[in-house]
């Protein structure tokens, strides 16, 4: 696929931006994609080949930074943070949260805790990383890594 | 000794808009509109609360990049990829409130952090910067 002019370019990133901003609705990847004036096939591919990774795919990843940040600082049970962040059934969450952090959501709460007071980065650029979220275990770098958009 | 960045080069997709968004939207003061005889817009903003910071807001198909690069940097911008930093507010909900007023685009709201409260922004080409309220900086 060829890279994307300027003008798709932005209409990609509106529709990822909407992402971001809504990512507790049921936005649905067909609105998204009319939305930038793109079929929903096209548009997939397309916002695959700009962020490497399809649609779906990141609002799962939001969803779920969302989820740890409610984890880390909110008194709020496992259930709600699941539907606050968007997602409709416990069992979708706690299988999307364990695919991209390695551990439950409540496993992640409990780790916060004892690691103590929070992570001296920008929330913003916990997202960035390609993988979403520091691996399991592994201890906070020092310092955010490259920015690859929020 | 070292004192700070006195001028933050900042790509735009077109610095006509782009002067609009950041003088018209966000109330910087315009410091320069020149044409260079290289034939490159010099174009500088500053923040309303600062006395020292500019941004040159720089179009890469008019700049010392060929235009291969140029285009490849636009399209970095155009797909939201590049953020020139952290925009430093002394009251990020309020600011929020009055620049989402005006149409500015925000990607995360207000919310209160270790260091702050931060909001996400983007700008007209598609920069995103950290928009935070600096727990030193109180109000």
């Amino acid at each position: 696929m060829k890279p994307a002019d300027v003008s798709s370019l932005r209409m990609l990133r509106r529709a990822r931006d909407r992402i971001d901003r809504d990512y507790a609705d049921q936005i649905d990847i067909p609105a998204l994609a009319a939305g930038a004036g793109y079929s929903r096939e096209h548009f997939i591919r397309a916002f695959r080949a700009a962020y490497g990774e399809t649609p779906g795919r990141y609002r799962t990843r939001r969803r779920v930074e969302r989820a740890c940040e409610l984890l880390r600082s909110a008194n709020l049970t496992v259930t709600e943070i699941c539907h606050l962040v968007g997602f409709t059934s416990l069992g979708t969450f706690s299988a999307r949260f364990a695919e991209i952090t390695g551990m439950s959501p409540t496993a992640y709460r409990q780790q916060a805790a004892e690691r103590g007071g929070p992570a001296p980065i920008p929330g913003c650029f916990m997202l960035m990383w390609r993988t979403g979220l520091p691996a399991q275990n592994a201890s906070l770098p020092e310092k955010p890594g490259p920015a690859a958009g929020p | 000794m070292i004192k700070g960045i006195s001028i933050v080069s900042v790509w735009v997709l077109d610095q006509e808009s782009a002067k609009e968004f950041y003088a018209g939207k966000l109330g910087f003061s315009v410091t320069n509109d020149l044409k260079l005889d290289n034939g490159m817009r010099w174009l500088t903003v500053r923040p309303p609360g600062s006395e020292n910071q500019e941004l040159l807001l720089m179009d890469p198909l008019h700049s010392m990049l060929d235009e291969e690069t140029g285009q490849q940097v636009r399209a970095l911008v155009a797909k939201g990829a590049l953020s020139p930093g952290v925009m430093a507010t002394s009251d990020c909900k309020g600011d929020h409130s009055t620049l989402a007023g005006r149409g500015v685009e925000f990607t995360q709201e207000p919310a209160d952090r270790p260091y702050g409260v931060e909001a996400i922004m983007r700008d007209d080409s598609g920069n995103w910067y950290s928009f935070t309220q600096h727990k030193f900086l109180g109000d």
